[in-house]
């Protein structure tokens, strides 16, 4: 009698409750394939379209990358990214070497060296600078970085006899600055976590073999976190590669122009490193940008302009993919290892 | 490298490195830094009424303590004795945690170690330290060795002072063919062994140990107590356990701190394992508390 009185006291819930944890588990695994759907549509719509774009007889495979015109409205229309590649590599070059070292040696002085208050302070800060829209970056750059880079470099100019060229309106230069700015919290927030997790047992190793806080610092805390802090370059070089509005504002929308080329390997088009520095002074659009002038120009689904849209998006896509790939890797071969 | 330009060099660097960061020439160690003439059992490091205190907590309560030059001196005592904050009072390694404070006095080689004038970086190149938990670096075998050497820019012979180390440290034969691989595939008594070479090898006067085995089986622990004993033919070793036996084993002289901080007892070990002069030191010998 008892035992009869037990069983269905143990088991009366379970209909009810496998029915309630299976909806929660497909409820979950619905968002998460949402999100898969979702990138896996994308990435077919990037293909589909750019397929076309190069299905088209105007324009092969060989011309996208290698053309230094890129007028995708204009007759004669030409779709040579180059120009476009050039800009993006000479924002994205600016603006790590602005970020990486900056963003760096925030993250050493953060983790290492500033008191539990500075840090309380700073860290929210910087957050805060992650959190400004772009837009606004790009303005303070067309705003106040250009004209006061002029002020820089007319001085520098007079004081030293150089022949620096004035910034034009839009430029690179201001660009690269700006966005370096904006992709340092990355690097040193991302960094600082990394070297945070360093096993204060190895601090006090090397305190105990008579080595000086910034010994310990660079050669025990930075190569123990190295997986980390290389994520954090990858993942803010990555931010740069795909900025937009930042750039538009401060480098304009006109393609950098490329001084006459002679070819490299008579493939090519080749820009001779004196002529890059150059380059930084005056408007330089990148991928993002271009995209953007031909998606607010006037234009019809299915026309060139409109699918090269597609084909620019996918090199940006297989650029980005690749960075990722690469953190990756380093993130993975350098895991756990002082665990 | 031969003994005698391992000596030579020694001696360079004792000229040079001197705990004073203004007056390398000045401040008491210079006097007392004569160690051809050193006789069996004089004083390295001394305490006199050293209190510590973590915040408002006092951890040690007037500590007088003479440690002996080339022997082992154990410490022993319950767990939150504080022989731990001891050990780590006498290369300031207590001066990485904000909230601690030292007072009185602690010499080593006659100079009290709190001076004002005293650099602790100085001081910690002249006494090395061993931890409880294994602790080598993400790096090669042969760049844990190396990376004390040229912290301390001793490079010179840096090949055979890291060999030599690793001899001593009873690990080369382990090692020696791989010494470009990571210290972190070693056990975790080769590891250990390894922070002791790495501790030897930049040739310091003292080595502090702070449960050196605690965290290792009973082979790994015997083949540290052997390293131990060898060790102090040239070095002054203090050692900090909880190990009993190990400590009779190993030690020429025992100190032992009670709950609350405060050194009950300090004598030879044989004395202090046979016949100690306190009720409350024969009762945590015997197993009666702690």
């Amino acid at each position: 009698m008892s035992n009869e009185g037990r069983t269905p006291d143990l088991t009366r819930d379970r209909g009810l409750q496998t029915v309630r944890e299976s909806t929660y588990k497909y409820a979950l695994a619905g968002c998460a394939v949402l999100s898969v759907l979702t990138t896996v549509g994308i990435i077919g719509v990037l293909f589909v379209d750019a397929a076309e774009f190069f299905a088209s007889p105007a324009v092969t495979f060989g011309e996208f990358f290698t053309s230094t015109r890129f007028s995708p409205n204009l007759e004669p229309v030409s779709f040579g990214i180059f120009p476009l590649l050039l800009g993006t590599l000479l924002v994205t070059f600016g603006a790590a070497l602005v970020a990486l070292p900056i963003g760096l040696l925030t993250a050493i002085y953060l983790s290492e060296y500033a008191s539990q208050r500075t840090r309380s302070v700073l860290k929210p800060m910087l957050e805060v600078l992650a959190g400004v829209p772009t837009v606004v970056y790009g303005y303070f750059a067309l705003v106040y970085i250009t004209p006061a880079l002029n002020v820089v470099i007319g001085g520098v100019n007079g004081a030293l006899g150089t022949q620096f060229p004035t910034l034009g309106l839009f430029n690179g230069l201001s660009a690269s600055i700006v966005v370096g700015i904006m992709i340092i919290p990355m690097v040193s927030s991302i960094s600082e976590d990394a070297m945070s997790s360093v096993p204060d047992s190895l601090r006090q190793a090397g305190y105990g073999l008579g080595a000086t806080k910034f010994n310990v610092s660079l050669r025990i805390v930075v190569p123990a976190a190295i997986s980390g802090i290389a994520s954090s370059f990858i993942l803010a070089i990555s931010r740069a590669i795909g900025e937009t509005m930042a750039v538009v504002l401060a480098a304009g929308s006109r393609p950098p122009d490329i001084p006459p080329t002679q070819s490299a390997f008579g493939l090519l088009p080749y820009v001779a490193p004196g002529d890059l520095l150059a380059l930084y002074s005056d408007s330089a659009a990148t991928m993002t940008v271009a995209m953007i002038n031909i998606a607010v120009s006037d234009l019809s689904g299915g026309s060139l302009a409109y699918q090269s849209l597609f084909a620019i998006g996918l090199t940006l896509f297989v650029i980005t993919l690749a960075m990722n790939v690469i953190s990756d890797a380093i993130a993975n071969r350098y895991r756990e290892e002082y665990e | 490298m031969t003994t005698e330009d391992m000596a030579t060099e020694t001696e360079a660097d004792d000229d040079t490195d001197s705990l004073v960061t203004s007056d390398p020439g000045k401040g008491g160690l210079s006097e007392n830094d004569d160690r051809g003439t050193v006789m069996a059992a004089d004083t390295i490091v001394e305490s006199r009424d050293l209190d510590v205190f973590y915040g408002e907590t006092q951890a040690l309560q007037n500590i007088d303590l003479a440690i002996p030059e080339n022997q082992v001196t154990a410490m022993i005592g319950p767990s939150g004795c504080g022989k731990s904050t001891f050990l780590r009072c006498i290369n300031r390694m207590n001066d990485l945690i904000d909230i601690c404070r030292v007072d009185g006095e602690l010499t080593f080689n006659g100079k009290n170690v709190y001076d004002e004038d005293v650099d602790p970086v100085a001081l910690r190149r002249r006494i090395g330290m061993v931890f409880q938990h294994p602790n080598p670096f993400p790096k090669s075998i042969y760049d844990n060795v190396a990376y004390g050497l040229r912290t301390q820019d001793k490079t010179e012979n840096m090949d055979a002072v890291i060999e030599e180390s690793l001899k001593k440290a009873a690990l080369w034969d382990e090692v020696k063919d791989q010494l470009d691989k990571s210290a972190l595939n070693l056990s975790g008594g080769q590891q250990q062994r390894l922070c002791i070479a790495r501790a030897i090898a930049v040739d310091p006067e003292v080595i502090l140990m702070d449960e050196p085995a605690s965290a290792l089986d009973p082979i790994a622990t015997s083949k540290i107590e052997d390293l131990i004993e060898e060790l102090a033919e040239e070095y002054t070793v203090v050692i900090v356990t909880h190990n009993m036996q190990q400590a009779a084993r190993i030690s020429d002289k025992t100190a032992v701190f009670l709950t609350g901080g405060e050194l009950v007892e300090f004598d030879d070990t044989d004395k202090i394992f046979e016949n100690p002069e306190s009720q409350r030191v024969e009762d945590y010998i015997t197993g009666k508390f702690g």
